[in-house]
This record gives structure tokens, sequence and C-alpha cells, in this order.
């Protein structure tokens, strides 16, 4: 965990809102789990303030490079998505647990799923789980066919499914509607996507390996200002931070 | 001569840059990025009787230049704190000022009772001003018979010495001050958070889950200044400024109005090294502006008769 600016060598608008950035720099040395976060300023300016956490999605060890990608939405991913290559942006990180490789054995199958910007980070997840010899299936989940990436990405490293909510493109739904219907069996599932979606995976496979990432309001990002906890189960006090203890989890480790 | 060391009562500071309370934890985070040693002192967060788990979640927003939190005083409760936490922290050659909190009176003293007894604790920094409870809190630090009162029952059993952190959600804030050191309070720490709300556009409901939280950051830095600059000049004990502090300029502000010291707060979630580069940038800047030693800067914009507080109109 250090800060470096690092310089934007690529950036790209990949969908609706959607922007892919590349950035260069030391800092990817420290890079190594999937799930893992970086924490970005896109301004010098005390406005808007706080950083933005981002999930690496590509981990490039031999360019010294990373990938990211979001969804320009607020004032602060906004101003991201106006930088161009070669300016630098301000990134705190690595930050956080990300999703343990070690869970599924070679020759096992993974499940992946994801939700909307919830999907980047399972990219160097599926990366990482081929090289092991892990088979992955994996199930994204957009609102609509405008704001879908990466299938054909995906599509290199396994079986991959795509739902949309308005039936744009794929199966009309949600990624549990594809799972009913086309998931016959694994031995890991890990996702990324919003809480309801996680809710629902972590109730209709309470006997599986499950691994969660959360999402929660940030300040500091390194677990010192208690900004982003979450329950533990059976207990008035414990506590976990998004943040230092997570992103990922382990289904039932923490409260949806 | 060290041109940054400061004396306060209870503290012997190498600089007079701490991080503030709640915006540090215990340290242990950021003692993975740099050397705690290099900090003047560092500022605790509020510990209470029994542990508490705080607010439920969203638990920050951000505004313009600034942030709200509804923390809530999550903490683990005193006896962690005292096995735990304060021990670690004894390897640094820093003092620690310990942030006490609580919802009755008889928690406060309860709790600045056992905690001014670690040998590392240099002073207490009563916490009479949280916005974030329900109970206690900020009704500690609006009425000044209350605060006094407050003050004085600490200053009983603390064998430290004990700084009183005022509010800025009051409308005189130089009555409670006054109030405060009479009933003999060794110092200030000013300001705390002021209380604000943010709204979602889209769905009408209020962002953070308390509905309301305190507002830091770069946004609140000219009421500190303000309220430093009158408070200041109507006590005698000294003040810990904070509100705001990004940069070496801003310390040199809060001491021109009438600090002695300072700590810095959400400058930490944004660069989590600005306390050691605040400290390293201060020297050159001393010279810059033409002075030997830090405290020759305290209280300058009132001390050599400089303008009068303009009121309106
Ligand atoms: C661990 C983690 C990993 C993430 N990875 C990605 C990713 O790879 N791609 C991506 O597009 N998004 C990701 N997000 C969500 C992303 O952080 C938010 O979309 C982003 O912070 C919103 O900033 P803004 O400037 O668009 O919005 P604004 O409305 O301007 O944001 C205001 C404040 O709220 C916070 N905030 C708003 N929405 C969220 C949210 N959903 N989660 C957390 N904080 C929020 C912002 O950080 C900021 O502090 C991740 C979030 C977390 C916690
Ligand atoms: C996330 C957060 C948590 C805080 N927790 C505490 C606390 O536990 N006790 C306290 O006295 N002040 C607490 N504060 C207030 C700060 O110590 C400080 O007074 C205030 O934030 C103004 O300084 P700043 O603008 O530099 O942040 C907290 C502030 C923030 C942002
Ligand atoms: S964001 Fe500060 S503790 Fe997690």
């Amino acid at each position: 965990m250090k800060t470096e600016k690092m310089t934007i060598v690529h950036h790209e608008r990949i969908a609706k809102n959607i922007y892919q950035i590349r950035l260069a720099g030391a800092l990817v040395a420290e890079m190594n789990e999937p799930g893992q976060f970086v924490h970005i300023k896109v301004t010098e300016q005390a406005n808007p303030l706080l950083r933005r956490p981002l999930s690496l999605c590509d981990i490039n060890k031999e360019a010294d490079e990373c990938t990211i990608i979001y969804r320009a939405e607020g004032a602060g991913t906004t101003l991201l998505s106006q930088k161009r290559p070669g300016e630098m942006v301000d990134v705190l990180g690595p930050l956080g647990n990300g999703f343990p490789i070690e869970a599924a054995k070679t020759g096992q199958r993974a499940l992946l799923v994801g939700g909307g910007i919830g999907v980047p980070p399972l990219y160097e997840l599926a990366k990482q789980l081929v090289k092991k010899g892990v088979s992955v299936t994996i199930v994204l989940g957009f609102q609509t066919k405008e704001v879908a990436f990466y299938e054909r990405k995906f599509a290199s490293f396994g079986e991959t499914y795509v739902a949309t909510v308005d039936g744009s493109y794929g199966t009309k739904g949600f990624v549990t509607d594809v799972i009913d219907t086309r998931i016959t069996s694994f031995d890991v599932l890990y996702a990324c996507g919003p809480k309801p979606m996680l809710k629902a995976l972590e109730q209709k496979f309470p006997n599986k390996e499950v691994y969660l990432s959360l999402e929660e309001r940030m300040g500091c990002g390194i677990g010192a200002c208690f900004a982003c906890v979450c329950r533990v189960p059976d207990s008035e006090t414990a506590y976990k931070k998004v943040c230092s203890d997570g992103p990922v989890f382990k289904a039932g480790e923490v409260v949806l | 001569m060290n041109r940054l060391a400061v004396e306060l009562p209870g503290l012997s500071l190498k600089n007079p840059v701490m991080p503030a309370s709640g915006c540090f934890g215990f340290g242990r985070e950021y003692a993975k990025l740099y050397d705690l040693n290099v900090l003047g002192a560092i500022m605790i967060k509020a510990t209470t009787l029994e542990p508490r788990f705080g607010n439920p979640t969203p638990r920050v927003a951000e505004t313009p230049s600034g942030m709200l939190n509804a923390i809530g005083l999550q903490n683990p409760g005193l006896e962690k704190v005292m096995e735990e936490e304060l021990p670690w922290l004894a390897q640094y050659d820093v003092p620690i000022i310990a942030n006490v909190a609580g919802s009755t009176m008889e928690d406060y003293v309860e709790v600045a009772k056992h905690i001014s007894k670690a040998p590392n604790v240099h002073a207490l920094e009563l916490n009479i001003s949280c916005p974030n409870v329900k109970k206690g809190g900020i009704a500690f630090g609006t009425v000044p018979e209350v605060a006094a009162e407050l003050t004085k029952l600490v200053k009983e059993v603390s064998e430290v010495p004990v700084y009183v952190k005022l509010s800025p959600n009051v409308t005189n804030i130089v009555e409670m001050a006054k109030a405060i050191e009479a009933a003999g309070a060794d110092g200030l720490t000013m300001i705390n958070t002021l209380l604000g709300m943010r709204i979602d556009v889209k769905t009408a409901e209020p962002i953070l889950a308390n509905r309301t939280g305190g507002l830091s950051g770069p946004a609140i830095k000219p009421i500190a200044i303000r309220m430093i600059y009158e408070v200041s000049q109507a006590v005698s004990i000294p003040i810990i400024g904070m509100g705001g502090i990004q940069s070496a300029e801003d310390v040199i502000e809060f001491f021109y109005a009438g600090a002695s010291a300072v700590a810095v707060g959400t400058a930490n979630f944004i660069d989590p090294f600005v306390c050691p580069n605040i400290i390293a940038e201060l020297p050159a800047l001393l010279d810059e502006l033409g002075f030997d030693h830090i405290s020759e800067c305290t209280g300058r914009s009132w001390k050599k008769g400089g303008p009068t507080v303009y009121c309106g109109a």
C-alpha cells in the first residue's frame, strides 16, 4: 500500500457511461489479488474532496500496467472520464483483500457472477483461475444492452452468459435467472455486484463455498475511519471493515 | 533550537501537528505507511466505557470541499483501548491525547479516571461535541453550565491535563469557552464538526443512514479560523486548532488566529501522508515568513492590533 501518481496510458469509453482506463506505474508491482481495489483522487483541488474506490480489473506486471473499468456517474468519476492519456492520477493502493484463488483447486469449476460495475474485478479473477487450471463459468448481469461490456473478453476464459434486466440482450432478467436455467454444477462461487444480487446468491447456495465482494461508501479506504463497517452475525458490537477486512468476504462472514 | 517544538499543559511536542481524533483510528493503519514518531502527538479515536458499534451505513457523504460523517463513536471500549491499543502505541515516542466520550457524566468520569492512568496518555480531550450520538454528545457541548459541570467532574479524577473539545454548533462559542476555562480546563481543542445533511436527488432520501452528520474538511476552515480568533482573545488557556487543515499554510493561518498547536482530520483520508508532509514543509515556510519559532505565530492576527472583525453591512 502506497500512493503514486500513475500515468494514464489508455482511456476509452467501452459502453454507455462505462470507461476503461489503463494506468502505468511502479505500484503495479504490489498488485496481486483480483478483487483488490485502488483509491483514486481525480483532482488536486478540494472538490470533489474524497478518493473514489475502484477495483482492479486487469493486472499486467510485465508492462507495469493495470486496467480499471468504471461508470462515469457522479462528480468524481465524471471528472476522471475527462482525463487524457499522458495525464496523471493520484492512486492509493492496492487496498483490501481480494478473492481467494486458493479456494478453487486445479480441475475444479468456479462460477463467477458479476452485476453491473461489479463485473470488472472478475476479469483478473477469471484470468488467474484459468491460469491455475480451474474451469470457469461466467454470468454477467446488466441493466440494458447499452451498458453491457466485456462479454467477449470473458468468453475467452470460459462459458459466458449475459442477462439484462430489460431483456435487450441475452436472458431477460437477473443473473439468478441465468443460473436457474443454465448452470448445473460448480465447486466455488465468486460474486461482485449490488447487494440484492449478493443476498440472493448467498441464500441460493447455503451449502456451497461462496465469496462475495461488497461495496460501501468510504472515507480513508485503509481501515482508520470506521466509515465502511458491516455487522458480523450474532453480535451487537462485532464488525468488519469493507475496506481493510474485505471487500471480499466468505458468505456468512458478515451480515449483508 | 527546534523551531517547531511547543510546550502545552501535559504536552511537550516536538512539533505542533497531530492527527485529529476519529481520523486516524489508533494509528495502526498509518503506521504501515510512515514512522509515527514524526508526529507531534496523536489524538486517538473517541473511547467510551463500553464497546460501541455506531450508526448504520452509509456513514459518510461527500459535500462541496467537505464531507459529512455519522460514524456514531464506534470504538472497542475502554478495556480494549487500555489493554491493546495504548500499549501498542507505547512503542512510539509520541504523546497520546485520549478522546473521551460518553452518554452520561458518570461515563465520562469513569473513562477519564482510567484512561488518564495509561503511561503514554499525556492529556485528555473531552469530546462534548459529537453531533452523531442520540444521547449526550452534543447536549454536553451546547449548554455552558453542563459543559462546565462535566469539565469540573473530569478534572477531579484525571491524572493528566484536560482539554475540552468545543462544538461549533452553538450561537456563542466565547461564552462556552469561558465557562469551560472557569471550570478548570487546561486547554481547548476546536472545532468539532458542524451538523449538516445531504439528500439524494433521485430518491429524496437522506444520504446518511443517520440522516444528519458532522461536516468536516476544507469547507469548515473559515468557521474554525473565526471561532479560534474569537475564543483565543477571550481565554488564556491554549487552543489546539482544527477544521479543514490540508497544508503548512493552513497551519500558519490557524496559529495566526490564535492556536498553539493543530490537528489534521479529514485530510488524512485524501493524502495519508499529509501530517508528515506538513511537518516537513513548516520550517521553510517559517523562513519565508521571517519567523524563528512557530510559537511567534500564535495570535498574530490580533496581537499586533490587526484588523477588527467584520460584522457585515
Ligand atoms: C471496493 C469497491 C470497489 C469498487 N469498484 C468499482 C469498479 O471497479 N468500477 C466502478 O465503476 N465502480 C466501482 N465501485 C463503486 C465506485 O466507487 C462508485 O461508483 C464511485 O465512488 C462513485 O463516485 P462518483 O464520483 O461517480 O459519485 P458521487 O455521487 O460524486 O460520489 C459521492 C461519494 O459517494 C461515494 N459513492 C457513491 N456511490 C458509491 C458506491 N456505489 N460505492 C461506494 N462509494 C460510492 C463516492 O466514492 C464519493 O465519496 C467500487 C466501490 C467499492 C467500495
Ligand atoms: C470520520 C470522522 C470521525 C471523527 N471522529 C471523532 C471522534 O471520535 N471524536 C472527536 O472528538 N472528533 C471526531 N471527529 C472530528 C475531528 O476530530 C475534527 O474535529 C473535525 O473533523 C474537523 O477537522 P478536519 O476538518 O480536519 O477533519 C471525526 C471526524 C471525522 C471526519
Ligand atoms: S473507509 Fe475508512 S475504515 Fe474503511
